[in-house]
């Protein structure tokens, strides 16, 4: 194993192996291990001093490293841009302590090829660097592919669920937006409220002055409560002309009939349409729930109805805060009134 | 089929005709949408439905069309990847051409539900194959026939390539390897990466 024939050999099977002496000196080095030192001869120099051997630990010598036959290597390039290297060594039997070291990069086959300006004939035919090139290749533009997929799906799924949650005509939140909010504050244990509103004449707006003045009202309508209310509260339009609004953390009533009271107010301004005025107020039925009490939503719901029917018989334009004893009024009228009519 | 082969059609005719003749295709085909997704699979009958509109729209033949399309995925800079992919089956044209049984293979390994039509290199003589292409798309030989061209351009070889004939889902291409190499061919380092 010492002439230049069993080289040529191993040049072709291990083009990344290197034959030491016994001194430590490399004395020959295949054709793409003599890459790793660029301009710099390989042969000739000694092993310990081109490559640091980081694994096993205990490798500091010719001695230790000759001890280490069979076992994986773990190297590194002592010169920039110090690659690291995976090796085994083999003592040759009769080769006056000669010893092979094969090489390979390992998992820093990425930045070995491109470091060395590596091709595919500095890999024997056999190994598998090129395929695994090849794959990790055509996994990331794979991988790219998708996950521009991912984006735009989730680009479209935002806008689906915001397209879900809005009412299209005002922008506000809609009865399903407005019963995801609720939900999460029914469960809650923070106090806040529910304000259950009917637009009042607003049918009569609709019917002499037609559906482009009644539009123009609604979103009139929907910036005044948007306006009135703050960031953390919800407005949701419910229905042709009925809005409810959800006033998080809310721990007085007092704030509550301010709210009620301005609403009500700025909606009783004219609303002006090609020349035209337009006037509605508001009945409101409004519900407090107060810290620690955790209804159920349709017990809600009903109890902000019963609030809002008492508004509407008491002349309309006003806000009625739900109190157990409405029930009573509401339990006469209903009985008057057709049995499940909405209040008009 | 899969929608990276959709997708890249889709590419080839916004490309080459403009993005109005995919809007024709995209109406005369009766697709549901209006622009395919890579990482998706579709329905075969989509694709045919998409070449066929495009030969009646330019009213250029299938396999004409199918063979400017091969050269395109192999010659676009856009398609940097697929030629640096192909690139990676040998050191040389024949090299590659040997490799071409392998294809389908490869692909899978990169996108495990993408499957290409099976190729089958039969050497006939000096420099001289066949190659059998089994395929449902018709014209699929003329697909290879673009593809190989522009390979040959890319590895410097010159070669000459003939569709030979199509009996029932089986196409054969024969090629002949004038001179292996004939000019100086595109660069192709390992190390680089397709952008």
């Amino acid at each position: 194993m010492t002439g230049p024939g069993d080289a040529s050999v191993l040049d072709v099977l291990c083009p990344m192996h290197i034959v030491i002496s016994e001194t430590g000196h490399i004395t020959h080095a295949g054709p793409t291990a003599r890459k790793l030192t660029g301009d710099r001869p390989m042969v000739g120099a000694r092993f310990l001093e081109v490559f640091a051997v980081n694994r096993p630990r205990a490798v500091a010598s010719m001695e230790d490293l000759k001890r280490s036959g069979g076992a994986k290597l773990h190297l590194e390039m002592r010169a920039a841009p110090h690659t690291a290297l995976k090796a085994v060594l083999v003592p040759l039997p009769d080769g006056d302590g000669k010893m092979i070291v094969n090489l390979s990069f390992g998992i820093s086959i990425v930045d070995g090829v491109r470091d060395y300006a590596l091709s595919n004939a500095d890999f024997a035919a056999t190994d598998l660097a090129i395929e695994m090139l090849y794959l990790i290749e055509a996994k990331t533009a794979a991988m790219d592919e998708s996950r521009r997929l991912n984006l735009r799906l989730q680009g479209a799924k935002v806008a689906a669920e915001q397209k879900a949650d809005t009412d299209m005509l005002t922008g506000l939140a809609n009865r399903r937006a407005l019963n995801t909010v609720l939900t999460r504050l029914v469960a809650g244990q923070v106090p806040f409220a529910v304000m259950q509103i009917d637009l009042d004449y607003f049918k009569a707006v609709n019917d002499t002055l037609g559906h482009a003045a009644g539009d123009h009202v609604l979103q009139t309508v929907a910036r005044i409560m948007a306006e009135e209310t703050r960031k953390k509260d919800t407005v949701a339009r419910v229905g042709g002309d009925e809005f409810t609004i959800v006033l998080a953390d809310v721990r007085g009533d007092d704030i509550l009939r301010r709210v009620g009271r301005r609403i009500i107010n700025r909606l009783e301004e004219p609303i002006s349409f090609k020349g035209q005025l337009c006037r509605i107020s508001a009945s409101i039925g409004t519900v407090w729930i107060q810290s620690g009490i955790s209804p159920a939503m349709h017990e809600l719901m009903d109890d902000a109805d019963v609030a809002l029917y008492a508004s509407k018989h008491a002349g309309r334009a006003r806000q009625t805060i739900y109190d157990p004893s409405l029930r009573d009024l509401a339990g006469k009228v209903s009985a008057r009134d057709a049995p499940g009519q909405h209040p008009a | 089929m899969h929608g990276l082969i959709n997708r890249s059609i889709q590419n080839y005719i916004c490309a080459s005709f403009g993005a109005h003749i995919w809007e024709d295709v995209v109406r005369h085909a009766g697709l549901a949408f209006n622009s395919f997704e890579a990482m998706l699979t579709y329905e075969d009958s989509l694709t045919h439905a998409v070449l066929d509109a495009l030969a009646d729209i330019t009213r250029r033949s299938r396999g004409d069309l199918l063979e400017d399309f091969g050269t395109f995925i192999v010659a676009d800079p856009k398609f940097e990847a697929v030629r640096r992919l192909l690139r990676f089956g040998g050191v040389s044209f024949e090299d590659f051409l040997h490799s071409l049984d392998d294809l389908p293979d490869r692909a899978r390994l990169a996108v495990p539900d993408l499957h290409l039509p099976q190729i089958e290199l039969r050497a006939v003589g000096d420099g001289r194959y066949s190659l059998i292409c089994k395929s449902d798309v018709a014209g699929f030989a003329h697909l290879m026939m673009g593809v190989l061209r522009a390979m040959a351009d890319d590895y410097g070889a010159l070669a000459l390539l003939e569709p030979t004939g199509a009996v029932q889902g089986v196409e054969t291409l024969s090629i002949s390897l004038i001179e292996p190499d004939y000019a100086e061919g595109r660069a192709f380092e390992l190390g680089a990466r397709a952008g």
